[in-house]
This record gives structure tokens, sequence and C-alpha cells, in this order.
């Protein structure tokens, strides 16, 4: 059954004021773009509980809000992985172990900090990858997006790509990381102010939490409120994974990976107006993190309770889970509210972009084009040159949405390749924010060893009905997730130990040129008499109480 | 510009938005769950725009 929402004058108005705002404010912080750190960096003088929402909303995508209610839908509280175990211990982690280095070492972006730290070659590869593949995934994004918007409100594919990057290029290109911080703030509580009635009339309509478990049950889908309770097993629960690949490749290797070392969110820590502040934007970050699963996850789940599977939207002949937060929305939003909802989607897909494309042009301006192209040049040609990259990342990202739009196997192949990429990096990072004597060479190889290790396995393995095993099967996994997973792990595994065996065999730098860079050579923050929301340490404690919580209750 | 004077200024503006709609529109296919949702939420939207108004203010620069 196709799923269509009627737009009243009233969403519509809705929609334009937001559209309007959003620009204003690019404009209103025109002025302050003085210079290129204020463009890349918001000059540095951000307060923390902007970062931290920043920081949070950047990786909000349209395709996690989409993707986190449809695997709500199909697998439940499972999919709280992504969250309580999947990001917020790494959340914790950068801000307590990692931040010192990246905002003391007053490194201007991640690849920075790897060139300070180790070479050019380590610097040139990881901000090349990184680049490419941030352009693609906001591509794939808008593609996501306005999969969706033509779903359900008739629009063409074409006018939701424009009609969004004209608008986020309007207020990026006036007001920099600011404005896209700013937005992504924005973006946070229309979000939750968006969603959060989902959850509140659907719980209202099953009356309660015990009545969704009581529907779920009448389904036949047991355990669907638990997330640990199915987990000894990969055959025990539908997303084919046991306990510990699970920990180990999503919660470690995979979580570490993004949230520890990708400069699209290190980025928003980075312009925090001091040391503290940037250490506790990760921890500012984890509380709305960990209650996001009842504004995102819970709808997909109380859709499925409540929506009878054959009325569903179709896609390919299967049941098309990623209308979740459609149907949710056609059903218990009224005019105006569908206003409310699609602003929401609206604001996640557009502050995804922004801050894609400002990440990508910072590293573009610093890490590629001052470094290896044009140095030497004034300031305000940099400044220049990144409001340059701004619209050329968005022509870009425009054209990777059409290029997967045609080529639909395109996408789940450049995911792949990303993920390939991603997984070895935290073992780089780890090693050479930790052990003084990791060298250049051996960060550099260990990272294209794991990147191959990533490749092999998917080319000696499968999962059931996926892809992969291109050279011969040694094992079949029961889900490409379980893949996907157990190669993160393989991926991460041979680039820690090849890391080292040639660090061992090549020169270190000298301790001097590493202070600031590696812990042991670095003097501690001192121990600040604030209150405990003030600390960090204070503040990882109350997050990680909180999150050890909501594993219990939820087990 | 402080971000809270923006954000109280478009959560304000939407919440009044809504109720009024909500109001205005009550009873037809209005209510879900028992409950005029655009004029209750439009209500909490616009709590919160204030809220966040006040904040702004508080924190005001002065002369």
């Amino acid at each position: 059954m196709p799923l269509h929402l009627q737009l009243h004058w009233i969403d519509i108005l809705i929609i334009v004021l937001y559209f309007a705002f959003v620009v204003a404010i690019g404009f209103r912080l025109r002025g302050q773009m003085r210079t290129s750190e204020d463009f890349f960096l918001s000059g540095r003088r951000v307060p923390a509980w902007i970062t931290g929402l920043a920081f949070l909303s950047a990786n909000l995508g349209a395709l996690e809000m989409i993707g986190m209610a449809a695997s709500g839908a199909e697998y439940g509280m499972l999919t709280s992985h992504f969250y309580w175990v999947g990001a917020v211990p790494a959340m914790i982690f950068v801000a307590l172990f990692m931040m010192p280095f990246y905002y003391g070492s007053r490194a201007r972006s991640v690849p920075e900090y790897l060139r300070l730290r180790f070479d050019e070659k380590t610097r040139a590869l990881n901000a090349v990858t990184f680049a490419v593949m941030t352009l693609l995934m906001s591509g794939i994004n808008m593609y996501a997006m306005a999969l969706l918007f033509q779903a359900v409100l008739g629009w063409s594919m074409s006018l939701s790509y424009w009609l969004s990057a004209g608008i986020v290029l309007a207020y990026t290109i006036t007001g920099g990381l600011t404005s896209s911080i700013y937005n992504e703030v924005l973006q946070f509580f229309l979000i939750v102010f968006g969603f959060a009635p989902l959850t509140w009339l659907g719980l209202r309509e099953v009356h309660g939490w015990s009545g969704l478990r009581a529907r779920l049950a009448g389904l036949h889908l047991h355990g669907y409120l638990h997330m640990w309770r199915n987990m000894t097993h990969p055959g025990q629960n539908p997303m084919g994974i046991e306990w510990f690949g699970l920990v180990m490749g999503l919660g470690f290797v995979l979580s570490f990976g993004y949230w520890c070392t990708d400069f699209l969110v290190i980025q928003r820590a980075m312009a925090a107006e001091n040391m503290n502040a940037a250490r506790r934007t990760p921890l500012i970050a984890a509380f709305p993190k960990m209650l996001f699963p009842f504004i995102v996850i819970v709808p997909g789940i109380l859709a499925i309770a409540l929506v009878p599977l054959a009325q569903w939207p179709q896609a390919g002949g299967h049941v098309n889970y990623n209308q979740a937060l459609s149907l949710m929305i056609a059903r218990f939003y009224p005019s105006g509210m569908i206003g409310l909802g699609l602003v929401a989607l609206l604001a996640s897909f557009m502050s995804g972009m922004a801050g894609n494309v400002t990440a990508f042009n910072a590293v573009w301006t610093y890490d590629i084009y001052q470094s290896y192209l044009r140095p030497g040049r004034s300031d305000r040609h940099y400044l220049q040159v990144g409001r340059w990259a701004t619209l050329g990342g968005i022509l870009i990202s425009i054209g990777g949405a059409y290029l997967v739009g045609n080529f639909n196997s395109l996408m789940d192949y450049m995911q792949l390749v990303f993920s390939f990429v991603n997984a070895p990096l935290f073992a780089t990072f780890l090693l050479g924010m930790f052990w003084k004597r990791t060298t250049g060479h051996g960060a550099f190889w260990g990272l294209l060893a794991g990147i191959a290790a990533a490749a092999g396995h998917f080319s000696l393995t499968r999962s059931l009905g996926g892809p992969g095993g291109w050279l011969g099967v040694l094992h079949t996994y029961p889900s490409s997730m379980a893949q996907n997973f157990w190669g993160a792990i393989w991926a991460w595994s041979l680039c820690l130990l090849v890391t080292i065996g040639i660090s061992l065999f090549t020169a270190p730098r000298s301790e001097t040129e590493l202070a600031g860079l590696v812990r042991s050579l670095t003097p501690r923050p001192p121990a600040e008499a604030a209150p405990w929301y003030r600390r960090p340490v204070g503040l990882a404690a109350a997050v990680a109480a909180v999150l050890i919580f909501l594993n219990l209750w939820f087990r | 510009m402080d971000l809270r004077q923006a954000i109280g200024l478009l959560f304000t503006f939407f919440g009044l938005l809504l109720s009024v709609y909500g109001v205005a529109h009550a009873g037809a296919g209005m209510v879900r769950q028992g409950v005029n949702v655009d004029l209750l939420w439009g209500v909490v939207l616009a709590a919160f725009g204030v809220g966040m108004l006040l904040l702004a203010w508080r924190a005001r620069p002065r002369r």
C-alpha cells in the first residue's frame, strides 16, 4: 500500500519558515568570518553545550534517522546496541583520553594531527580518503532522503537535491563551521520535538510499555524489547551475531574507529573555547545520545506493533522498513505536526550535508590545498579557497547522489569500501597516542595492511544471501552485519600487528618532537576544583552510570 | 549572536502557530488518542522557546 502525506498550508508554512531561519543564521554570522580559523574552526570560541549538541547532531544524518527507525521495526531493541554499546563507550574514551592530544596539539584537523605525530604520507592517506568518503557519504544521505520525500510527498529527486543543497550552500558559505554548528544544535532540538510525540502517542495507543510487550508477544516477536537476552549464539537473534563479535566488532573497533578519529565529529570539539570544553564536548553529547533510542528506535518498534505487515509499503517484493517513521507520522500527526515532523527530517538531512561539507572543506583547504598544491599563501587566500571548496563539495555531493540513484548497487559497494578504510584506523591512533615508539612507516603500512585485511576478509567469506566470497568461501556468516563486524576485527588486529612490527624496525622520532602528541610525553591536565558537571572525569562517571543502568534495564 | 535567542524565537513561533491552528481546527481530524496534538504540542514548543529566550535574556551582555 503506497503511503502519501497530504500537506496543508500550515505544513508548508512551517517548512518555509525553517528554511528562511537557517539562511538568516548564516547571514548573521557572515561578519564574524574574518580568518580561515573563523571559517574552519569557528575561531575556537564555541561554548561546550553548543559543541556537544553539534557533536551529536553532525552524526545524525538522514540515513541514521530513517535507518534506526527501520532497524527498530526489523530487530527491536537489539538496535540500541548501536547507541549503548556502539557509540557511548567510545565517546567517553575520546573525551578523557584522546581530546588532550587533538585539542592540545593545536592541530587544525585530524589528518594534521597525523602529520604532527607521524609523517606526510600517513596524513595524505587519511586526508584523501576522508575527503572522498565524506562527500560521497553526503551524496548517499541526499539520495536516501530524496527517496523518502519522493515516496511520501511525491517530490521529484532533483527538487529535493537542489532545494536542500541551495539552502545548505547559502548558510555554510556565509557562516562556515559556526553556521553549520548552530544549525546542528537547532536540528537537535527539532528532532527531539519533532519525533518525541511519536513515542508518546504510540505508547498511549498500546497502553504503555507492558501493553507494547503484550502486543509484540501476540505477533510472536519475542525478545523484541531486550538487547542482551538472545546474544549467546548468532542463531538466536535476527541480527545473526553473538555477544563477542558485537562487543569487539561494533562496540570496540567500528565505534572507536568512528567516534575517536572521524574529523566530522572531532572538528566540533576542536571548535570548543578551551581544553575543558573540548573534553566535555563528547560527554555532553553522550547524554542525549543515550536517550535517542527512545525517539528513533522505539517509534520503529511501535510501528511494527501497530501497523499490520500487510499494510506496510513494499519495495522490491519485501516489506520496506525504511518507511517506519513516515508510517508513524501518517498515523499520529495531524496537519501542522506533519510540517514539524518533516522539518525534523529535513533538518537532519541538511545539517548532515552541511556537517560533511564543512569537514570536507577544512581537510581540503588545510591538508590538501595548503599542504601540497599552494603552500605559503595569505590566510585570506585560504579563506577564499574554503568558500569555493564549499560550493565544490556540495556540487560533488549532488553528483554522488545522482550517481547512486542511477546505479543502485554502487551505494552498497561504496559503503563496503568505506568500511574497509575505516576499520583499521583506531589501531593507528591508539598506538600513535599511547606508544611513543610508533613510527610513521609503521602507521602508514599498518593502515594499508588493515585495509587490505578488511578487503581480503570480505573476499574470502560470505554471508547468507549477501555478496562477498569472490576468491573462495572459507566461512559463511549468518548475516552481513556479522560479516562486517568480524571483518573489522580482522582489519584492526592486522593493522595493530603490522604497525608494531614495522615500528620496531624503523627509527622513532625524538621525544622532544612528540611532546603534546603522545600520552607519556604530555603533562596531564591539572585536576580542576570545579563541580562534577564541569569536570570531564565527573561527567564521564555520570555517563557511565546511566549507560550501565540502561544496559541492565533492557538486558 | 546568541544561539539561545535564535532557537527561542523559532520554537516560540512554531509553538504559537501550532497551538492557534490546533484551536482553530479543533475537532476536524485534529485529535489523536484523545489529544488535540497541535494545541498541546504547540504549547510545549512555545514553553520551550520562551525558556530559551529567558536564558538568552539572563546572559545578555551588559554594558
